[in-house]
C-alpha cells in the first residue's frame, strides 16, 4: 500500500502541495501560538461569554433558570445601592487615573531627558515597588492612615495634633491614595516610552524658530507623548474600577466599591446572574469612560498643534 | 542652546524625582520597621527591637502548609506560563500571519482587565464543569494572568535576534529542533529563566484570583488575609510580609539583571516593559 502510494505521482504532489502549505510562514506561526491562544479563549474568552449569558438569568436557589430577561440589568442600574456604588467607582477611577498620570508624567520626562545613562536603573528602581505584593501595599497604607497609625501617631508626637484623627482611614480619599500609590509604576512607563519617541531634533527645531521651552514643550512633546498618555490613563483606569482589595481594606463604609458588591453576589448573596449582570455593566460603562478619555485627550493633542 | 531647549529644568525635575520615589517607597519601609518593633500595634514612637515576631512565624502550621501551596502553586504556575509564552513569543517575534496583532491583544488582555472580573469569570465556568477548586484552579487562572508578563520579557528578550545565526545552522544541516536546542535556546535562556522569576513572583503574591477559585487550601496572600481581621497578629502578617517583600525584591532583582544579559545578547534595549 504505502509502496504503491509512493509510487503514484498525483499522491506525490499532492504531499508535497501540503508540506508546502505545513512550512508556510503563517500555518507555522500559527501552530507555535495556538496552545496559548486556546489557553486564553478557554479560560478568558469563554468564561466572559459564560458570565455574560448569566447576566440574562435568572438564579433560583440553587437552580438557574434559563429563559432570558433583563431583570438582572434593570436592577443593576436603577437600584439605588448599585448605581451609587457603579458611580463611586467610576468617580474614583477616573481622579485615581488623573492623579497617577498627572504625577507620573514628570517622572517620565525627567527619566527620559535627564535620565542619561542611567535610565534602566530609574525604570527599575520605579518598578521595584510596584513588583511587592498588593495586598501588603494596601495593608501598609492602613497601618499609615489607621486610628493609631504612622500618621497620626506621628502627627501627635510632633504636637501637630492633640488627638488621633479618624479622618485619614475609611472613605473614598484612602481608596483614591493608596490607588494613586500602587498604580505609580503602571502610569510612569507607557509615558516614558512614548517619550523616548519624541524626535529631539523636532524639539530643538522649535527653539530655534523662537518658541520658548514652556511653548516648544505644549507644543511638540506634550502632544508627541499623547499615545502614552492614553494608554496610561487607560491601563490605571480599566483595573482600578474593579480593584476589591482596597476599598475592603482602607475603604471602609464610605469607600465600598463595585467590586464589593460582585464578590458579595458570588459569595454571600448568592445571585449568580445579578453578579454577572453589575460585571458586564460595570466593563460596559468603563469601556465607554476609557473611549471619552480618548476621544478628549486625542482632541486636546489636535488643539495643541 | 541644548539646555534651553528642554522645558523645566533638570534641577528641579531631580528633587520630584527624589520625591517621587520616597512617596513610592515609604508606606512599604513601614512595614518592615514596624516588624522589628515590640510594641504590637504600629505607631510612633519605636518601643524596641526585637526578632520575636519572626521566631513565631515557623510556630504556626497553618502559615506553613499555606507556605508549602504558595510554592507548589507558584512553581507549576511559572512553568506552564513560561512555556506558553515561549511558544507564543517565538510565534509573534518570528513570523508573519494574518491576526496576528489580534491574537497577541487577546493574550495580553488580562493585563489591563480588572482582576475581579476575571476571577468570577473562570470561577463560574469552573462550577460549570464541575471542577472542585483547588489549587490546581488556582493555577489555571494564575497561569493566565502570568502569560502577559511572561510574554513581555521573552519578547524583548527574543526580538532583534539575529534570524541569520538559525539560518546558518539549518543550512549546515541541523534539524529545526537541533537548531532550536543548540543556537536559539542558548541565547534566550536568560529570557527564560527571567520569565520564570517574574511568573513564580506575581503567582507568590497574587491574591484575588487565588481568593476566589481556591478552596479550602490557603496561600500566603489568602494566609494573610485572613490574619489582617485579628488585630493582635498584625506583627506577625508584618514579618510575614517583610520576608514577601525581601522575596519578591530579591527575584525581581534577579529576573531584571538575566533580562538584561538576555537583551545585550540580542542587541535589544529597553525596560521590562519597553
Amino acid at each position: 500500500m504505502t509502496a504503491a502510494a509512493e509510487g503514484s505521482a498525483p499522491l506525490r504532489m499532492t504531499r508535497a502541495r501540503r508540506n508546502a502549505l505545513l512550512q508556510s510562514e503563517p500555518v507555522q506561526g500559527f501552530a507555535l501560538i495556538s496552545p496559548t491562544f486556546l489557553y486564553a479563549l478557554i479560560l478568558l474568552v469563554l468564561p466572559i461569554l459564560v458570565v455574560i449569558a448569566h447576566s440574562f438569568w435568572t438564579q433560583h436557589y440553587l437552580t438557574i433558570d434559563r429563559t432570558f430577561t433583563l431583570e438582572n440589568y434593570r436592577i443593576a442600574l436603577t437600584e439605588p445601592i448599585y448605581r451609587d456604588l457603579l458611580w463611586r467607582s467610576l468617580y474614583i477611577s477616573l481622579t485615581v487615573s488623573l492623579f497617577t498620570v498627572i504625577l507620573a508624567y514628570p517622572i517620565a520626562y525627567f527619566i527620559s531627558f535627564h535620565g542619561g545613562r542611567h535610565k534602566s536603573l530609574w525604570l527599575f528602581l520605579i518598578t521595584i515597588p510596584f513588583w511587592t505584593s498588593y495586598l501588603l501595599r494596601v495593608m501598609s497604607w492602613k497601618v499609615i492612615l489607621g486610628y493609631n497609625g504612622v500618621l497620626n501617631s506621628g502627627l501627635m508626637g510632633l504636637g501637630l495634633i492633640d488627638e488621633p484623627s479618624t479622618a485619614l482611614l475609611y472613605n473614598s480619599s484612602a481608596v483614591i491614595i493608596t490607588l494613586t500609590h500602587a498604580w505609580a509604576a503602571f502610569a510612569i512607563l507607557p509615558i516614558f516610552v512614548s517619550l523616548e519617541k519624541v524626535d529631539r531634533t523636532l524639539v530643538e527645531a522649535a527653539t530655534d524658530l523662537g518658541d520658548g521651552p514652556l511653548r516648544s514643550f505644549l507644543r511638540v512633546t506634550l502632544p508627541l507623548s499623547a499615545p502614552g498618555i492614553i494608554s496610561a490613563a487607560l491601563i490605571v483606569m480599566i483595573p482600578t474600577v474593579g480593584d476589591y482589595v482596597t476599598p475592603k481594606l482602607v475603604g471602609g463604609k464610605d469607600g465600598v466599591m463595585i467590586a464589593n458588591a460582585i464578590q458579595a453576589q458570588f459569595g454571600k448573596a448568592a445571585n449568580w446572574p445579578l453578579g454577572a449582570a453589575l460585571s458586564v455593566t460595570t466593563m460596559v460603562i468603563v469601556s465607554l469612560m476609557a473611549g471619552a478619555t480618548v476621544l478628549i485627550i486625542r482632541t486636546l493633542q489636535r488643539m495643541a498643534r | 542652546m541644548r539646555a534651553r531647549s528642554r522645558f523645566l529644568p533638570g534641577g528641579w525635575l531631580s528633587v520630584y524625582a527624589f520625591l517621587y520615589i520616597v512617596f513610592l517607597y515609604l508606606p512599604v519601609i513601614f512595614l518592615p520597621i514596624f516588624s522589628i518593633n515590640t510594641a504590637p500595634t504600629p505607631k510612633f514612637p519605636l518601643t524596641g527591637y526585637t526578632l520575636q515576631w519572626y521566631e513565631d512565624l515557623p510556630r504556626t502550621p497553618a502559615l506553613l502548609d499555606a507556605a508549602w501551596n504558595s510554592l507548589i502553586v507558584g512553581i507549576s504556575a511559572s512553568v506552564l506560563s513560561t512555556v506558553l509564552g515561549i511558544l507564543a513569543a517565538r510565534s509573534i517575534t518570528r513570523y508573519r500571519y494574518p491576526g496576528r496583532r489580534a491574537i497577541n491583544g487577546l493574550i495580553m488582555a488580562p493585563l489591563v482587565l480588572p482582576e475581579v472580573i476575571v476571577a468570577i469569570s473562570m470561577l463560574l465556568v469552573m462550577l460549570q464543569l464541575g471542577l472542585s477548586l483547588s489549587l490546581f484552579t488556582v493555577v489555571l487562572g494564575h497561569v493566565l494572568v502570568c502569560i502577559p508578563y511572561s510574554m513581555t520579557v521573552l519578547t524583548s528578550g527574543f526580538e532583534g535576534f539575529d534570524r541569520s545565526l538559525e539560518e546558518a545552522s539549518a543550512d549546515l544541516g541541523e534539524s529545526a529542533f537541533g537548531t532550536f536546542r543548540r543556537v536559539t535556546l542558548p541565547m534566550v535562556a536568560p529570557a527564560i529563566i527571567s520569565s520564570l522569576l517574574v511568573c513564580f513572583t506575581i503567582s507568590l503574591d497574587e491574591f484575588i484570583i487565588a481568593f476566589f477559585l481556591t478552596g479550602t487550601e490557603a496561600t500566603l496572600p489568602i494566609y494573610i488575609w485572613g490574619q489582617l481581621r485579628f488585630a493582635s497578629k498584625l506583627p506577625g502578617v508584618l514579618a510575614l510580609g517583610t520576608l514577601l517583600l525581601v522575596a519578591s525584591f530579591l527575584l525581581m532583582t534577579i529576573a531584571e539583571i538575566l533580562r538584561r544579559r538576555a537583551a545585550r545578547r540580542t542587541q535589544n534595549e529597553g525596560g521590562l516593559y519597553a
